[in-house]
């Protein structure tokens, strides 16, 4: 996503469109499709660009038809809700966070007039307060890692004497970093056309929507993006310096000596690589009886060893903090631990600060969704699996779709996007359904963690339900010779799949770079290519991705090779 | 096939350092080793608990991180059944055992490192004598942790030069209750029941088996931070001048000219904490001290077997017992931690380093168990088997030159301590009387270095008043 924001920017051609403003309100202005690719998909799809001109006409044709049948369902709504005639925009998009972004490229491509709505800043959490500040400051801590690592260097014959850093340099850089992002996604959005509407958006009822105080915008569909904010469990007191959340912890205004992370996931995790790298002493408080819950325990055991164990870091697990203080007139930060099954205080911790990354809640107060009989659960907007909005009485909401955090499906700024594209695809008549086990996820640790699909508690649930069989593969990345020049071989890949069809069910990656390895197995589930067809492509010698080439060859698939896209022979 | 090997028990601790030298004892079957314990005698084997060995899992592994247990304590073994899953520099392998039994004592936790060979749990063949393993785990893990970093150097015998000076004294003095003092406490210990360490530091408490309890937290708030753990580890012995006595200029003669020799972990913690000593402001206040009394009573006890070091440290520790002030530390910068016991701590030279075993309550100790006591750490450092209480508890530093003939010298406050007392030779000199005669007494200089954040010029002048009083009418000494 970010690669294809910054191709866009750097491609001057792109530029120019952005004077292709849709200032008319006519609903399809006759402009030749090409033009409203992003830089990198139409340079992917150049060749075909010939094919995109009977595609316009066909498309256009398809509108008109949505467009009858829109009046039609208004007649029908009895003029009470006041639907309007004729709309502003084919769709308007709540947030502009990654996921409206990717569902705003993706409706432009298609060809409708597109407009996001934003009330606190273009990028949404990922950008500024997320995945990619985070980023910035783990590019950090690993080099820090790096350089500290005097067994590691020695290894290597490197002589590196004592690394140090400026904190508002890291901070600087992950701050700058979310800057430019955000400019690269403003950029792109301008570029291609769509209208970017500052204020903050409400559904004022069917296809209508408020932005602001009294601006009032229609579209024919309406998709909400809001995201989410960091859940902060009742009792625990932020005040943004001692106890704060990973929207303080990525300004990074202070590197605590000692600090509390309550809740071992995702951002918990990394921002302990984060901490411990720059110094700090860091005390997970988990509620769970086991760190790192949602991992894949044989992955979340390793990772423990390699990313929790040696490092500056101690832990309580089966416990709740009912109390989070923070340091006040010279005492530190207290956490009150209650045992998480018998409620019985356990202790209480003293530390400098307090990070709680208990998970994020899905940002939907003030939506207007009772004006469409909405009700949220546990804040969640529930939609079904073609992320249409549902009910109050279980029906569905027509034209109206929540895709990202605020629907809760997987909270993850790439599903969100993903599913933003699939509304888009249904919007512009192609029926599409979101295979969520297709998508994959990433830590980014050092070394990173990655996965995609089902654990092997999962899986084997499933089979046991299902009646299948399932096996599981596993290589090291003792065994990689590229690991071994980069003296990383610690990492493991393990690959759960059914032995009978060669289907992959899961695949988790820890080790060097596994979030940049895990996209062959993701897109492998999304496609359905099985294990003994992988087991046939190529790999460059020597390249971390032979670990899951040695993976899906390890692989004991009874079944007999399939027919392979690339079997058919090909002249040279 | 498994060797039966006839080590003796190998304690776990040795993991932190381990002995490549021990691989030697290693095979390459990739089972666990399991010895049977031999009587002494050699006699038919009665005994019925056996020592689970890391065993060598490839032909170039000399040690193995013990991943995970996959059995725990009193658990019942089957032959053939996975024990442990070992990391060699190549894999992860489930290691199984050759024999029934029950796993008695886990004696390398997961994440623990052991040398090949070296034990790593031990196996009762009934139920019965699960206790009987445990209570022998344990012992072994006591002398186990001798082998703490601290005191685990390099190759020859460590000789702890006992450094100490003839002395002899006049003067009378009056020993004064102890006045009540309570030691600085977290303000979260809950009165100090509960220590507050943080993470890295419990974690490095548990690696170098320091008691944390036994240890004064310098972080915010008297918080046990990693350099406390460290600094007690590493027996921080700080005297700027101690040097090894008889063997010298025979370790002199080892050393290889023009090479440059990394230093061992007690040489690395000494330089630590000699750059730490920088940032407290010291001063020194020097004072001579008359021995003629002192000299005379030593050699009339010597035979009981009183030391000079015990006699010194034993005046040492009344005067302290006067002046609380300069038994006291300053460890945040913003308090007085005042000690609640006087714990004198003795510099001693051992090879390649020093380390402070230390006289625990000496003022309330008679001067002939603390010759005893001092006579045992000096043959436990040697050794190389202090535990961490005995070297690093040290409230007060005494470190003495004399026996050179160095007459004064200065040394360095070790960190985490109010003062440090250098003691020169006790000399013949020339004395000018009152009366105005001329007389030859012994005496020797003494030069105390102090932190001045919680000890003041005049607090060491009164120290030393009462400490020459004690040492020139030395009846006291033997109660």
């Amino acid at each position: 996503m970010q690669a294809s924001l910054s191709l866009s920017v750097s491609n001057p051609a792109a530029i120019p469109r952005s004077s292709h403003g849709f200032e008319s309100s006519i609903p399809f202005p006759s402009k030749p499709v090409n033009l409203r690719f992003c830089g990198l998909r139409r340079e992917a799809l150049g060749f075909s660009s010939a094919s995109t001109y009977p595609l316009s006409t066909s498309r256009s044709s398809r509108s008109v038809a949505r467009s009858n049948k829109v009046s039609a369902s208004l007649g029908s709504a009895n003029g009470s809700s006041s639907a309007p005639k004729s709309f502003d925009y084919d769709l308007i998009i709540i947030g502009a966070g990654v996921g409206g972004h990717g569902a705003a490229l993706h409706a432009v491509e298609k060809g409708l007039k597109t407009a996001i709505v934003e009330g606190d800043v273009v990028g949404g959490t990922c950008v500024n307060r997320g995945c990619v500040p985070s980023k910035a400051l783990l590019a950090v801590s690993g080099r820090m890692r790096e350089l500290q690592n005097e067994h590691h260097l020695k290894a290597l014959g490197l002589q590196v004497s004592a690394a140090g850093y400026d904190r508002q340099g890291v901070a600087d850089h992950a701050n700058n970093l979310a800057m430019k992002i955000r400019g690269n996604l403003t950029n792109s959005m301008k570029a291609l056309g769509v209208d970017i509407l500052t204020g903050f958006g409400a559904v004022l009822g069917p296809q209508k929507v408020k932005v602001g105080k009294d601006t009032v915008v229609t579209a024919k569909d309406i998709i909400i993006a809001t995201g989410s904010v960091p859940f902060v469990p009742k009792g625990i007191e932020v005040d943004g310096k001692t106890v704060i959340t990973s929207d303080h912890a990525l300004k990074l205004e202070f590197v605590p000596d000692w600090i509390a992370i309550v809740g071992s996931g995702y951002i918990g995790l990394e921002f302990s690589d984060v901490y411990t790298a720059l110094g700090s002493e860091v005390t997970f408080v988990e509620a769970l009886d086991q760190l790192m819950p949602g991992f894949d325990p044989e992955i979340g055991k390793l990772a423990q060893r390699v990313l929790i164990n040696p490092r500056k870091i101690d832990y309580h697990t089966g416990v709740f903090a009912t109390k989070i203080t923070p340091a006040k007139d010279g005492k530190p930060v207290t956490i009150e631990l209650i045992d998480a099954k018998t409620k019985e205080p356990k202790e209480t911790l003293e530390v400098d600060a307090a990070l709680i990354a208990t998970g994020r809640a899905p940002f939907t107060n003030g939506l207007g969704l009772e004006n469409i009989n909405v009700a949220t659960q546990r804040g969640f907007i529930p939609v079904d699996e073609r992320m249409r909005v549902i009910d109050s009485n279980g029906d569905l909401v027509p034209h109206l779709f929540c895709i990202g955090d605020a629907n809760g499906k997987m909270m993850l700024a790439h599903a969100a996007s993903a599913q933003g594209i699939s509304v888009v695809e249904q919007l512009t008549g192609r029926d599409h359904v979101l295979n969520h086990l297709s998508i994959p996820a990433a830590c980014f640790t050092h070394p990173e963690i990655s996965m995609v699909g089902l654990t092997e508690p999962q899986a084997r649930e499933k089979a046991e339900l299902e009646g299948f069989e399932v096996a599981v593969a596993k290589t090291s990345f003792k065994a990689n010779t590229k690991a071994l020049a980069e003296n990383e071989g610690e990492g493991l890949a393990k690959l759960i799949y059914r032995p009978d069809n060669g289907e992959i069910l899961g695949v988790h990656i820890f080790g060097l770079h596994a979030a940049d390895l895990i996209h062959e197995a993701s897109n492998a589930i999304a496609l359905g290519t099985r294990i003994q067809d992988l087991k046939l492509a190529v790999h460059a010698h020597p390249t971390l991705s032979e670990v899951l080439d040695e993976l899906f060859k390890s692989a004991k698939v009874n079944a007999h090779v399939g027919r392979s896209p690339v079997a058919e022979p090909v002249a040279v | 096939m498994a060797h039966l090997l006839q080590t003796s028990f190998l304690p776990s601790s040795q993991c932190l350092r381990p002995n490549p030298d021990r691989s030697s004892s290693s095979t390459s079957s990739p089972m666990v080793q399991i010895s049977r314990r031999r009587s002494k005698t050699g006699g038919a084997v009665q005994a019925k608990i056996r020592e689970i060995f890391m065993p060598a899992l490839s032909s170039t592994m000399t040690e193995g991180k013990i991943v995970s247990w996959v059995k725990s304590e009193g658990e019942k073994l089957a032959k053939g059944e996975s024990v442990v899953v070992v990391e060699s520099d190549k894999a992860d392998m489930d290691v199984e055992t050759f024999y029934d039994g029950y796993l008695a004592a886990i004696m390398v936790e997961e994440g623990g490192v052991a040398a090949v060979g070296s034990a790593i749990a031990l196996l009762a063949e009934t139920e019965d004598e699960i206790e009987a393993a445990r209570s022998k785990a344990a012992g072994s893990g006591s002398s186990a942790a001798s082998s703490s970093p601290a005191t685990a150097s390099t190759s020859a015998d460590p000789i702890p030069a006992e450094i100490a000076a003839p002395i002899a004294a006049s003067a009378p003095i009056a020993a004064a209750p102890v006045a009540k003092l309570a030691s600085a406490v977290h303000p979260a210990s809950d009165g100090g029941k509960r220590v507050v360490a943080s993470p890295y530091a419990k974690k490095l408490a548990k690696e170098l088996k320091v008691e944390l309890a036994a240890i004064a937290g310098s972080g915010p708030l008297g918080r046990i931070v990693a350099k406390d753990v460290e600094t007690a580890a590493a027996a921080p012995v700080p005297v700027a001048a101690v040097t090894a006595a008889a063997p010298a200029p025979a370790a002199a003669s080892n050393v290889e000219l023009g090479t440059v020799v990394p230093f061992t972990t007690m040489q690395g913690a000494v330089s630590r904490n000699m750059l730490e000593s920088l940032s407290v402001p010291t001063f020194r206040v020097g004072y001579t001290i008359t021995t003629d009394a002192l000299d005379a009573l030593y050699k009339k006890i010597k035979s009981k077997g009183v030391t000079m070091t015990a006699l010194l440290a034993k005046a040492t520790a009344l005067a302290l017992a006067k002046h609380p002030v300069v038994n006291s530390s300053c460890r945040d910068g913003n308090s007085f931690t005042y000690n609640s016991s006087i714990n004198i701590a003795v510099a001693v030279a051992i090879d390649g380093g020093l380390i402070t075993p230390v006289l625990q309550d000496a003022d309330k100790s008679d001067i002939y168990s603390l010759s005893r006591k001092w006579k045992e750490l000096v043959d436990k450092a040697r050794a190389k088997q202090l535990q961490p209480h005995e070297y690093n508890t040290g409230t007060f530093t005494l470190s003495n030159l004399g026996m050179f003939g160095v007459d004064r010298f200065d040394a360095i406050l070790p960190p985490g301590t109010g003062a440090i007392m250098a003691v020169g030779a006790s000399q013949p000199t020339a004395v000018g009387t009152k009366d105005g005669r001329i007389g030859i007494k012994n005496q020797m200089q003494v030069n105390v270095t102090a932190d001045h954040r919680v000890i003041y010029g005049a607090d060491l002048a009164a120290f030393l008043q009462t400490l020459s009083k004690i040492i020139e009418d030395p009846k006291d000494l033997t109660f």
